[in-house]
């Protein structure tokens, strides 16, 4: 149980970013251990999504360190696209490739980094009919797997255009579970949604804290902060305001601007 | 109107006997392969550049290629094709001492001179996608070129399919000036009967339904294709 506890799988460092002279982060330090669930709540402008998206580097911090899996991603030389195969990302607009269908969503970064790999590795300049296939079949497999777990099967084929808020933000999630990730960034998961879809996109990220996915979610959604939850942050002007346990956090809160927040939103 | 009934004989009697027929179907496959050959290369370096200049600027290598490619664009569209065929044709390669047939070089120039304007339509095409589209590419770990090649451009050519088929269309039209370098297109195949026939009212004016017919399929051809692609986006 020790060691569990002391399994760091993201340590932010001293992180700051801004834009355009306007500082968003003003350095944040704080760390993610294996199977946590953190939600990251905060005023609107406080630097909740760029903290995020500073995770995997899709903004680049301007300073300080990002340690996954024991690779600063901070730092310019590291082949980032190789880190990210491994951090999932959800997006508040879901951002379903909409020239490809729903299945070919899901399998389009395996059946690629599969193929890359493959070439990689045998020193190929091209990745040979048999093994696409064979990668490609592996790929659809488990993509039907992942599409029958949200019930989508009958889905497979269509465009995402066709697709309902919430079944989007759906396969928007099983899409970044199909390459196996070590962790799922969750950028205000529901926040586009019609409200009667909100549910069963919650209910698939409660199923799958449940199966011990580490995830980060910047939400708004109080209720899934305190039910599902092992950690909840505050973030407000660029920093982290508290960092508890949602029992602690809802019930006695400390910061005075978290009381603030809190008096408003519930 | 016997007078007109006269030259249609005379047109018929050079296009039909004197091998007038030979000369315009010469004439319209290099037009067609120069404007199909032309508008591929366009297409090629068009991309290209437009994914130069949407590339994030913060290393020196894309800033350095953005400037050349600023240049190249500028470059082609500040000059008439005819000039840029004769420059091509008279100074470019005796230069470096390459021998090329006019057709060979029309090609060339077709496709470096569209290249130049597809690269516009190409970034505004870029543009249109949702920027999402990149970055949920980028999230998954392929990079900015595997991105833009499989999930943003095949967009953006869907939303520039109707400026691309302009581009064609003109493309097509501009063949009539690459007998400025020898190369027989339809303008030689009917001036060559007009010559022949002493009368040119006639060979001309079915030069131009010849061109009209060719835009006419090729507009065609674009509507299906348009429709054909619509199909993943019932909700435009």
């Amino acid at each position: 149980m020790e060691t569990e506890k002391n399994d760091i799988l993201i340590d932010v460092r001293g992180l700051k970013k801004s834009f355009d002279g306007q500082d968003v982060l003003t350095g944040i330090d704080m760390s993610i251990r294996r199977g946590d669930i953190v939600c990251v709540i905060g005023p609107s402008g406080s630097g909740k999504s760029t903290f995020l998206r500073c995770l995997n580097c899709m903004e680049d911090p301007d300073e300080g360190q990002i340690i996954f899996d024991n690779v600063d991603l901070a730092d310019m030389k590291v082949d980032i696209n190789e880190h990210r195969r491994h951090m999932g990302m959800v997006f508040q607009h879901f951002n379903l490739f909409n020239n490809k269908t729903v299945i070919e969503n899901i399998m389009l970064a395996p059946v690629y980094t599969g193929c890359q790999n493959y070439r990689r590795e045998n020193h190929k300049l091209f990745t040979p009919g048999n093994v696409k296939k064979e990668i490609t079949e592996k790929a659809r497999e488990k993509a039907l797997e992942l599409l029958a777990r949200i019930g989508l099967e009958d889905k497979a084929d269509v465009y995402p255009s066709t697709l309902s808020g919430g079944q989007k933000q759906r396969v928007a999630i099983v899409r970044s579970l199909a390459m196996d990730p070590k962790v799922i960034l969750f950028d205000e998961p529901t926040s586009a949604l019609d409200p009667e879809m909100v549910g069963e996109v919650l209910d698939l990220m409660k199923d799958l804290a449940g199966s011990g996915m580490t995830m980060i979610v910047v939400t708004h959604e109080m209720g899934f902060a305190r039910e599902v939850s092992n950690r909840v942050l505050f973030m407000a002007d660029g920093t982290i305001g508290e960092d508890a346990p949602p029992e602690n956090f809802f019930n006695s809160p400390e910061n005075p601007r978290l009381k603030e927040f809190l008096s408003k939103v519930l | 109107m016997s007078g007109f009934d006269k030259k249609v004989d005379n047109f018929l009697r050079v296009f039909l006997n004197s091998g007038g027929y030979k000369m315009v179907l010469t004439g319209l496959k290099n037009t067609l392969i120069i404007s199909v050959l032309g508008l591929l290369i366009g297409i090629v370096i068009g991309t290209l550049i437009a994914a130069v200049k949407v590339m994030p600027k913060y290393k020196t290598l894309p800033k350095v290629l953005n400037a050349i490619c600023t240049f190249y664009v500028e470059l082609f569209r500040g000059t008439p094709m005819v000039v840029q065929l004769l420059i091509f044709y008279y100074v470019l390669l005796p230069l470096i001492g390459m021998k090329m047939t006019g057709v060979q070089v029309a090609i060339w120039v077709f496709g470096l001179n569209s290249g130049a304007y597809i690269s516009e339509m190409m970034r505004g095409g870029i543009q249109s996608v949702d920027p999402g589209q990149l970055e949920a590419g980028r999230a998954v770990g392929l990079s900015f070129a595997t991105s833009m090649r499989l999930i943003v451009i095949p967009q953006a050519i869907k939303n520039i399919l109707p400026t691309l088929g302009n581009e064609f269309i003109a493309l097509i039209k501009e063949t009539s000036v690459v007998s400025f370098v020898g190369a027989a297109d339809l303008y030689v195949a009917f001036n060559y009967i007009g010559s022949n026939s002493y009368e040119f009212m006639v060979p001309y004016l079915a030069m131009a339904i010849i061109y009209i017919v060719l835009v006419l399929i090729i507009s065609l051809c674009i509507r299906i294709m348009e429709k054909n692609l619509a199909k993943s986006d019932r909700r435009k």
